[in-house]
């Protein structure tokens, strides 16, 4: 429909040997439903495994409703969506969620620790034995495995004291290593800079780059601006106006692309350090810390 | 606990061994022993996750819905404990129908449930003078007493704590992780809804239970603070969790022991220990955060004061150190 794909170029992934041929996550001509208003329709989108990807959009565009399509919580109200080559939801195990969100409750007395672990085994009834790794070899690895991913994101020195305590930057390494603990194929991370001071942001983008290129994951990254994650990108999903557009930044976050895609001129200067900066979107980036609505 | 109780001068011969002896020579005092002991380790686990996913609100409206409950028990000639359970479920029931009301919502809901309170609370009251016997049963029933606990009591007691505490263990992980983070725990296939609901039915059995020896107004001083005080000592769960029961059976067993001696309502030594326990544990908590302050510097028990700066530094040498 109004949606406009760019050219389906190599990623930058694949060209380097790194990424499969067969897309992790696929959408054809998809489209997505709220109630009674069409968020977005005719989205086509192909992630190869080991990509690393953005989600980029104006508020409230349904750049979370892609993130939960993706999980099979939201059906498709047209077109089809695989992911691993399933349906949504039948490969949830596979993905390492992080929804959009504030921040614990600063009373909440739980480790961060407690937190990551139970991305590894918090579905799984009854209740944990104290002491099992003494005589469990299935819970010192699971041990072992938690204290790897925390030390992944540099946790160490702050996993074992209460999360609400935990500062923004803090929660969401943990909350990184919660979501990459049980070892998924697929990161999906919704705004997961949002509410982080710039050290902070330019931090946690590249530790996420670090864990695309070092454990193979792929990334799927919801963001507000482009420019902290920019230079770690293969490819990005613009949404806009109903419809979207892929392909590596260079590409879609242009003058042309834009303007084609929302259907009134756009711009996009490029300041003399690297930053993109779209100017004239009907909707204006939210500042920050602001949040859509899904 | 019991040192504390010099300042009460209770009519105690001190030698507190005989003294206990004496207590359990009665019948009566061992089926209150018993009942408090059930008592508390129910209201201490399920008051665990109820403190957890701040649900003392509802915890506390189920426990006063069961008032008129046990008090139409008693006017039909029924015993109280069937109406304290029949009503409490029944209300965390019809909770878990309304959209939203899973205990967060404080704003919409509150004024909905002050209302539903207020009205079980009439139609309790109501239900004691058509009964027509003392204001005492009414006092029992809303602050608690532990005479007359009759032994069938105390086996019911025991197969609804033993029910609920097996069911607890069975969804206990699922049921940390759906009450810590709901929106990752639904992803990963938790049943967040179902889960939810059932808890509400575990905590109405349990606010049901503690009513019995608390009466309904007074159910916070087991469910609720026993948890809120370990909680605050440890952010451990199993340790946290295990604090929790210990802290709820020394309240229990010391107020019924004092009790037994003094001619003061149960309720009142029940909620008066758990006070002092969550203040001593709270001073405990600053005094201890102010020495380790002292020692080496702000540490970290007010949010992010010590590893807000070094980690954004250690953050920017992560990001410079990274292709």
């Amino acid at each position: 429909m109004n949606s406009v794909t760019t050219q389906e170029s190599p990623p930058v992934a694949a060209a380097d040997g790194r990424g499969q041929q067969t897309p992790l996550v696929e959408f054809r001509g998809a489209g997505v439903r709220v109630g009674q208003r069409t968020l977005w329709s005719g989205v086509d989108i192909a992630i190869r495994a080991g990509e690393f990807v953005a989600v980029l959009g104006p508020n409230g565009v349904g750049k979370s409703t892609l993130v939960k399509a993706v999980l099979g919580l939201l059906p498709l109200a047209a077109g089809t969506l695989t992911v691993a080559g399933r349906r949504p939801g039948a490969a949830n195990e596979t993905i390492g969620y992080l929804p959009q969100r504030r921040s614990f409750d600063p009373q909440l007395r739980i480790r961060g620790v407690d937190v990551v672990r139970l991305g590894l085994d918090g579905a799984r009834w009854g209740v944990p034995l104290p002491g099992a790794h003494r005589f469990s070899a299935r819970a010192r690895a699971e041990q072992a495995r938690v204290a790897e991913v925390i030390g992944l994101v540099g946790a160490d020195t702050y996993a074992d004291r209460p999360i609400g305590q935990l500062s923004g930057g803090e929660q969401q390494r943990l909350l990184i290593a919660q979501a990459l603990v049980s070892g998924p194929r697929l990161l999906l991370l919704d705004e997961p800079l949002d509410s982080l001071d710039l050290p902070n942001q330019a931090a946690v983008a590249a530790l996420v780059s670090r864990i695309c290129r070092q454990e193979g994951v792929t990334v799927m990254m919801v963001a507000h601006d482009v420019n902290p994650i920019l230079s770690y990108l293969d490819r990005v999903v613009y949404i806009a106006s109903g419809g979207a557009a892929a392909g590596p930044p260079s590409e879609v976050i242009t003058s042309a692309t834009l303007s084609r895609l929302y259907g009134t001129p756009i711009e996009v200067l490029s300041t003399s350090d690297g930053r993109l900066v779209v100017v004239g979107q009907p909707e204006a980036p939210a500042h920050h810390g602001d949040r859509h609505q899904p | 606990m019991i040192a504390s109780s010099g300042d009460l001068n209770p009519p105690l011969t001190w030698d507190l061994l005989a003294d206990a002896r004496e207590l359990f020579a009665f019948p009566f005092m061992v089926n209150a022993v018993q009942a408090g002991t059930i008592v508390a380790v129910l209201a201490g686990l399920v008051g665990w996750f109820m403190v957890l996913r701040r649900q003392s609100f509802t915890g506390h409206t189920v426990a006063v819905v069961g008032f008129p409950g046990a008090a139409g028990a008693v006017l039909v000639g029924v015993s109280a404990t069937y109406g304290y359970f029949a009503f409490a479920i029944a209300a965390a029931l019809m909770i878990a129908l309304v959209p939203n009301a899973g205990g967060r919502g404080y704003s919409e809901e509150s004024a909905v449930t002050g209302t539903v309170q207020a009205a079980a609370l009439a139609t309790g009251f109501l239900f004691v003078n058509l009964y027509g016997g003392f204001m005492g049963s009414a006092n029992a029933l809303l602050f608690g007493s532990f005479l007359g606990i009759t032994t069938g009591q105390v086996q019911l007691l025991l197969v609804v704590a033993a029910v609920t505490v097996l069911l607890l263990t069975l969804i206990g992980r699922p049921l940390l992780f759906a009450s810590v983070d709901p929106a990752v725990a639904k992803a990963r296939g938790v049943p967040v809804r179902a889960l939810s609901v059932t808890f509400l039915v575990l905590l109405a059995a349990a606010a049901a239970g503690v009513a019995q020896i608390t009466g309904s107004l007074l159910v916070f001083a087991l469910l609720v603070v026993p948890a809120a005080t370990a909680q605050s000592l440890t952010a451990r769960p199993a340790v946290s969790m295990a604090l929790t029961v210990v802290i709820a059976l020394a309240i229990t067993w010391s107020a019924l022991f004092l009790a037994y001696y003094q001619p003061y309502p149960i309720g009142f030594f029940v909620t008066t220990f758990a006070f002092a326990a969550y203040l001593t544990a709270t001073a405990w908590r600053h005094t201890r955060a102010r020495l380790a302050r002292r020692h080496h510097g702000p540490t970290g028990n007010a949010p992010g004061d010590r590893s807000g700066p070094r980690s954004s530094q250690s953050a920017l040498l992560d990001a410079a150190g990274t292709p």
